[in-house]
């Protein structure tokens, strides 16, 4: 790996996004759910970042955060040099073209009342000057681009399968060449063998036109075949972050190795030997979470100091992050 | 890639949307059926008095209390004044009203039902305003606005314009609130959906993500408060005859007709029948068109 080289395209530093719990007849706030509570990361250049955990850790949030369609309660996300977590609403928009999102759910995710046309030249629509013949022009080579045939352009969303709506999504994302797409659970909806598409799809885009991804998902063989590195998170932190192969290989932290030991064997001659690491109990309320270690309360290894102090995010390995106080 | 069939001769045309829209509008027979009857009603009132052309305000006092004859199709009053051409000029009032009243609350509900569900922070003030309004009793404040503004409107507009002006602006001002909830409801469970989130990360402005997202997904139940709106505008202007407080004597119009003739229903029912029927098949042709266009315009009904 020539890590050396690589410069980070994006670097969220110490990201939160708190949102207020208010009760009462004047709307108090009492409290706070804690969907990010200070992770930090990077995305290098044309790599794919896959974002795991379980559902409710807060991966989504973080994807929506990062391009800042929530206003972030503290931190920074730097994209490309410029910290959009502080920048005013026309600047804001000035930069919209560089970073854009795929979403999970393609039915919802598309306007039923528009066509795939108008869809997919929303973002040509409100940030280029273009005629019409240039926009339908665009908005061919971007369906060609993403594999639907162009004379779908006057066709309406509920018209298409699942996996053609997804690449309606793809098509409307890459409009106004960004560099930098959250793909937020994309195949999260589709049934498997569109599944293996749509990945092939973004792997040959990604390719052809240099993009860098945050791909999040729950699915773990799909983020090990498509991510050069992964973060895992647990409720609302990152536990350990590292190269795709050695954090898939060698697990240090115990979460990451309860989460991989989950993932199904393909032979099932061969799913009885695995030594599975089972957790008991549920996931803390992200609106009070436990102190200390958040993982405490379900960890195999966890110890009195656990509860008392939060471990540090720190390097354990080359390019390798863990929090946890037992990882030498 | 299964998913992508790609024929090379496609030798269909374009399909325009308002192609779409008038093809699936057709297709829906009540509709077509309440638009030849809304129609008719529209040349009747606007071209009738022309072609029947007896003075509706002429008191003919040896022909009162007629039934139905050549002379007069549709008998004569107690003055003798024609029905028939009472009907047609009232129409012209009536419907005059009911549309442009229910334009006046649609109009006023919408824009108050956006506003208050797509921004949080207008949203208490605004539906608190709402529940003031509905919570005003309405005949009341139908008393004292007219009281107040009547004589100075005549004075302004003339007898006719000026009363006008009144009876819409009372009927759209009394009238918005529903269609404001509606609206307000159906704009807060679309707000949360994720292609208002994938304007957002466009950077669409919210300006036009109202009307290019939002409007066009909650034209449904502004259609139905639209067409239940003008048989209300109707319905209240006859009311507000009925007390005296609508148009003119000498200006028919459909609900005073009915109101009038209601007093002498057993002697000549025709009276309140012609008048009854012209407010009934109105409000029925406009519920039906209403029901139609709301069918064209959602594309996932259209086409079947």
């Amino acid at each position: 790996m020539l890590d050396e080289k690589k410069k980070p395209l994006v670097q969220v530093k110490n990201l939160k996004m708190h949102f207020p719990i208010n009760r009462g007849i004047l709307k108090r706030q009492v409290g706070a759910v804690k969907a990010v509570d200070g992770i930090s990361f990077d995305v290098f250049e044309g790599e794919t970042l896959g974002l795991v955990g379980e559902s409710g850790c807060g991966k989504s949030t973080v994807g929506r955060c990062v391009l800042r369609l929530y206003e972030v309660t503290e931190g920074s996300i730097d994209i490309d040099g410029t910290d959009i977590a502080t920048l005013s609403g026309a600047e804001l928009r000035a930069k919209r073209p560089e970073m854009q999102m795929i979403f999970q759910d393609p039915q919802a995710s598309l306007n039923p009342r528009m066509t795939v046309g108008s869809i997919i030249s929303e973002p040509l629509d409100e940030h280029l000057n273009m005629s019409k013949a240039e926009k339908r022009e665009k908005v061919g080579e971007l369906m060609d681009a993403v594999g639907l045939a162009r004379r779908f352009a006057d066709r309406y969303p509920h018209e298409f399968s699942g996996g053609q709506r997804q690449r309606i999504g793809i098509a409307r994302a890459l409009a106004l060449n960004p560099k930098f797409i959250v793909c937020d659970e994309p195949i999260a909806a589709l049934d498997v063998s569109i599944q293996a598409q749509v990945v092939n799809l973004l792997e040959d885009l990604q390719e052809k036109l240099g993009l860098t991804y945050l791909f999040i998902s729950h699915d773990l063989s799909m983020v090990r075949h498509l991510a050069t590195r992964v973060a895992v998170m647990y409720l609302g932190r990152l536990v350990e972050l590292g190269d795709s192969e050695t954090l898939y290989m060698t697990p240090k932290h115990p979460y990451t190795q309860a989460l991989l030991s989950a993932v199904p064997h393909p032979d099932p001659a061969q799913a009885g030997n695995i030594d599975r690491v089972i957790l008991q109990g549920d996931v803390p309320s992200p609106a009070n979470p436990p102190p200390g270690c958040t993982f405490s309360t379900r960890c195999p290894r966890a110890e009195a100091v656990c509860k008392q102090n939060s471990p540090e995010w720190r390097e354990i390995g080359e390019g390798h992050f863990a929090a946890c106080h037992f990882i030498e | 890639m299964t998913d992508t069939t790609n024929d090379a001769t496609d030798d269909r045309k374009y399909r325009s949307l308002w192609g779409d829209v008038w093809s699936q509008f057709r297709s829906h027979r009540g509709a077509m059926i309440g638009s030849f009857v809304f129609i008719f009603i529209l040349l009747a009132v606007a071209i009738g008095p022309y072609l029947w052309t007896l003075d509706p305000n002429y008191a003919d006092v040896r022909n009162r209390n007629q039934g139905m004859s050549w002379g007069h199709p549709f008998g004569t009053d107690q003055l003798g004044h024609d029905m028939l051409a009472q009907v047609l000029q009232g129409g012209r009032i009536s419907i005059a009203v009911g549309l442009t009243a229910m334009m006046l609350s649609l109009v006023l509900g919408t824009f108050i039902g956006v506003l208050a569900g797509y921004f949080k922070r207008l949203d208490g003030l605004l539906m608190r305003g709402t529940d003031l309004f509905l919570a005003l009793p309405i005949l009341p404040l139908l008393l004292v606005i007219i009281m107040l503004f009547r004589d100075t409107l005549r004075n302004m507009f003339g007898p006719e314009t000026g009363i006008f002006i009144l009876i819409v602006f009372i009927i759209g001002i009394t009238s918005w609130m529903q269609t404001a909830r509606i609206v307000r409801g159906d704009v807060l469970a679309l707000k949360e959906r994720e292609f208002i989130l994938a304007a957002n990360s466009i950077g669409t402005p919210s300006k036009r993500v109202i009307s290019r997202h939002i409007m066009p997904n909650i034209l449904s139940p502004i259609m139905v408060s639209a067409t239940l709106g003008i048989a209300t505008a109707i319905i209240t202007e006859s009311s507000l005859s009925f007390l005296g407080l609508g148009f003119p004597s000498d200006f028919p119009t459909w609900g005073r007709l009915l109101f009038d003739g209601t007093q002498r229903i057993a002697q000549a029912p025709s009276r309140v029948i012609w008048p009854g029927l012209a407010i009934s098949l109105t409000v029925l042709s406009v519920n039906f068109i209403g029901d139609g266009l709301r069918d064209a315009l959602d594309p996932r009904i259209r086409g079947r």
